[in-house]
């Protein structure tokens, strides 16, 4: 990023405080739905095993250590 | 000919509600993939499973027996599942793109959006499974689940870790410097990292002496390809949508580039052949 500058800057402005926060909270929620299909076994879902019967196939072949 | 590129950057929302998409879509892919290839091996796992169970009943500790679900139920569940973690991998894709990419230096968006997810599928993917390959049903002693899981979670952390150990490898080596070495850079900080992890974590060896061996390989490669297809095609699909309106446009109803000396916006309107 040193000599010519492009028409379109290629460095863009410094991600805003907001925007962190922001990724932050869409991180967790995501990860808690990722949480949800590979190891919740209901404690999240409140739904007893259902859900975690449920996606016990996807689990296996996700890779997720299963029982 | 002028390359159109659209004067503001897309916001989070915009990068976030793609990733989402592609994501999903790639889930659902890796879904098939899983149901045509996996779920045979999933079934003569189980088969094996149920014999030993009806040989000896006290060992019963399983829950397939409940029928919570049934096995039909938990072969649709398989798409549920992918979908919705294709789905959550893609939007993590996305915002990791959204931070990260003024960080890559890559020449363009489009690769940076690749080369994250080719990151993600070598560091949350491929190390973890060489360390703890996937096991099929009636492989595994469930008293161990707990400590596996956390190890696993961990293997999947580390293998994030050493993929950034390499990138920081090939950044110490100047940039004018030839390619080989700054490709060597890269794998020596991958590789120390990756080698230590899968050294000093635990192993388990919890596989049957009686479980067969090409069932248990062809339920692995089946389980890595799935998420070798969720991974390349949501790495595949969020470029794709990050890219629209970002190129020369593609005649939408022809699939070919508009003609030379005519913008991009004039595409709409097929050229004459």
């Amino acid at each position: 990023m040193s000599s010519s500058t492009p028409a379109q800057p290629l460095v863009r402005p410094a991600a805003s405080p907001r925007m962190l926060w922001a990724a932050l909270a869409v991180v967790g929620a995501l990860l808690l739905l990722a949480y949800l299909v590979a190891f919740d076994q209901g404690a999240v879902s409140r739904s007893g095993m259902y859900l975690h019967e449920l996606m016990h196939d996807g689990r296996h072949l996700l890779g997720v250590p299963c029982h | 000919m002028s390359l159109n590129t659209t004067s503001a950057p897309p916001t989070f929302v915009t990068v976030l509600l793609r990733g989402l998409l592609a994501g999903l879509v790639a889930g659902l892919l890796a879904g098939t993939f899983a149901y045509v290839v996996g779920e045979p091996r999933i079934e003569a796992a189980i088969a094996i499973e149920e014999a030993a169970t009806h040989a000896a009943p006290a060992v019963g500790h399983d829950h397939h027996q409940d029928e919570l679900v049934s096995r039909e139920g938990q072969r649709g569940g398989l798409f549920l599942a992918t979908g919705l973690f294709g789905a959550a991998m893609g939007g993590l894709l996305a915002t990791a793109y959204a931070l990260l990419r003024r960080r890559l230096r890559t020449a363009d968006d489009g690769r940076s959006g690749l080369l994250l997810a080719g990151g993600a599928l070598l560091g949350a993917v491929i190390v973890p499974f060489l360390k703890y390959p996937p096991n099929p049903p009636a492989v595994g002693d469930p008293d161990t689940i707990n400590q596996r899981t956390g190890t696993y979670l961990l293997m999947v952390v580390l293998g994030l870790v050493a993929v950034w150990a390499g990138s920081l490898g090939h950044r110490s080596i100047r940039r004018g410097a030839p390619p080989w070495l700054r490709a060597g850079a890269a794998g020596g900080g991958f590789l120390l990292v990756a080698v230590v992890s899968h050294l000093v974590l635990p192993s388990f060896e919890e596989v049957p002496d009686d479980f067969p061996a090409t069932l248990l390989w062809n339920f692995r490669l089946a389980s890595l390809g799935t998420q070798v297809v969720l991974w390349a095609a949501t790495g595949l699909l969020f470029t794709a949508l990050m890219s629209r309106g970002r190129r020369p446009a593609l005649d939408r109803d022809a699939g070919r580039l508009p003609a030379p000396g005519r913008s991009a916006f004039d595409a709409g309107t097929p050229a004459r052949p």
